[in-house]
């Protein structure tokens, strides 16, 4: 039988290791697995690198994270965003590694990572502080920069519906870099909204394929970043 | 804002300049900052759908208050809503749409823009900058016309419109059009030509606040 549920999210995150690649879904708030995030924070494991969007906002979800000082390293295309205090401060103390990547290329990296697609050429950089250093090619006349796919150990993924295969649903923009994120780590661990029967979700509208997801955690009532941003509150409280 | 101190076109007049030059039809980015109120300005008797990059073809208007849905934003992550016929969808596929020349039109913001289109809008390269890309390197590479909205100068009375962009580049040699509270000017082969001035603009004063020499 398979059966992806698993009961906690402490018990869903506890094997993520020490120097650990993270595939972090969420843009901003939308999407952000912040409970499974902030297990992480209970479970302690250092020198992780993230695979996120954006840095976090206040002092919870993935900013607090980093202000727990287990993020060695951010991949991220957008690292400083309203409420943003935490990343930016490392960094300029020099605290944080910081790959800046564009948006699309992010994506596109998760997207080659795990469609077995070790690297590819793109136009976006090209031109730009970003492509120094890189392999550029021209074809058809245009110039394009080698970029190589992302691999994570985990993902960690907010959902709105899941089944115990792990098929997902998602909810609006919410879904951003969780279908990629999935794809492409060995272990993909994901909140979900609702836990629902096989067949309780129509085939035709599944977006992300239960072979893509290893556990499944239902959280029903996850906790909102920017209502918690607003009441100042930390994690760990 | 105080609009009668200021001299020419307002926020809101520059987003509806911009708005009026979309076609019937068009799939249209909207970047973060001013862009973002084009939406309010969609011409009566076009249908344009707006893309944002975080996942969502078919963008509306900012929601009635009440109405916010934490998990339906912007790129520039602000409270958005859904028209009817929309869809979402992942990252990946949001950037083939951009990437893959589908959008017809990227506006977005600009720091400075050169004389031949080079753009620089993500970051002042200046020490303690915490640099931010986000999705306007894909936009400028892979959309077929980039418009920048802008105001014409720096709060200080800077040239935003200049010989050679000194910060860091987004993109070189990408922009068509730039859209400012003084004037609509085109990127073209001969230089920056002027389409357009704010009533109460002269050719003159808009050449002062201009670096290179603009084409009347």
């Amino acid at each position: 039988m398979i059966n992806k549920l698993v009961g906690s999210d402490a018990e869903a995150v506890s094997d993520i290791f020490d120097g650990a690649t993270v595939m972090i879904g969420g843009f901003g708030e939308a999407g952000s697995p912040i409970e499974l995030i902030h297990r992480l924070i209970d479970l302690g494991s250092k020198n992780l690198t993230v695979v996120s969007n954006n840095t976090g906002s206040g002092n919870v979800g993935i900013a607090a994270l980093i202000a727990n000082r287990q993020v060695k390293k951010m991949i991220c295309s957008f690292p400083r965003s309203t409420n943003s205090v935490v990343f930016p401060e490392l960094y300029r103390n020099g605290e944080i590694e910081l790959e800046l990547v564009p948006q699309g290329t992010l994506a596109e990296r998760i997207r080659a990572g795990g469609a077995g697609i070790p690297a590819f050429y793109t136009p976006s950089s090209v031109n730009t502080p970003l492509a120094e250093g890189k392999e550029i090619r021209e074809f058809n006349g245009q110039s394009f920069v080698l970029e190589y796919g992302i691999k994570a150990d985990f993902a960690l993924v907010k959902c709105k519906t899941a089944d115990r295969y792990g098929n997902l649903t998602y909810n609006k923009t919410a879904r951003n870099f969780s279908p990629i994120m999935c794809t492409a780590a060995k272990t993909t661990i994901v909140q979900a909204k609702h836990i629902v029967e096989p067949g309780d979700i129509d085939p035709e509208c599944v977006v992300t394929p239960g072979i893509f997801v290893n556990r499944v955690v239902e959280i029903s009532d996850p906790e909102h970043e920017s209502v918690l941003v607003a009441n100042n509150s930390r994690y760990p409280r | 804002m105080n609009t009668t101190e200021r001299i020419g076109w307002s926020r809101d007049e520059m987003a509806q300049k911009a708005a009026q030059d979309i076609h019937d039809g068009a799939y249209v980015n909207l970047g973060i900052g001013m862009p973002e109120l084009i939406a309010e300005h969609v011409p009566e008797g076009i249908e344009v759908i707006y893309h944002t990059e975080n996942g969502l073809l078919g963008m509306g208007p900012v929601p009635a208050a009440g109405e916010e849905d934490i998990e339906l934003i912007n790129a520039g992550k602000k409270y958005v809503t859904a028209i009817k016929g929309a869809c979402y969808f992942h990252h990946a596929d949001s950037f083939t749409m951009i990437r893959g020349g589908h959008l017809d039109i990227s506006i977005l913001g600009a720091l400075q823009v050169c004389e031949k289109g080079d753009l620089a809008n993500w970051s002042t390269g200046k020490p303690g900058a915490i640099p931010a890309v986000g999705g306007a390197m894909d936009l400028v590479a892979g959309v077929k016309n980039v418009w920048v909205i802008t105001d014409h100068n720096t709060k200080d009375g800077q040239f935003k419109i200049v010989n050679n962009c000194s910060f860091p580049l987004t993109g070189k040699g990408v922009v068509n059009t730039i859209y400012t509270n003084l004037a609509i000017i085109d990127v073209t082969e001969n230089g920056l030509k002027v389409r357009e001035m704010a009533p109460g603009v002269s050719f003159d004063y808009l050449q002062e606040r201009t670096e290179p020499t603009l084409i009347s």
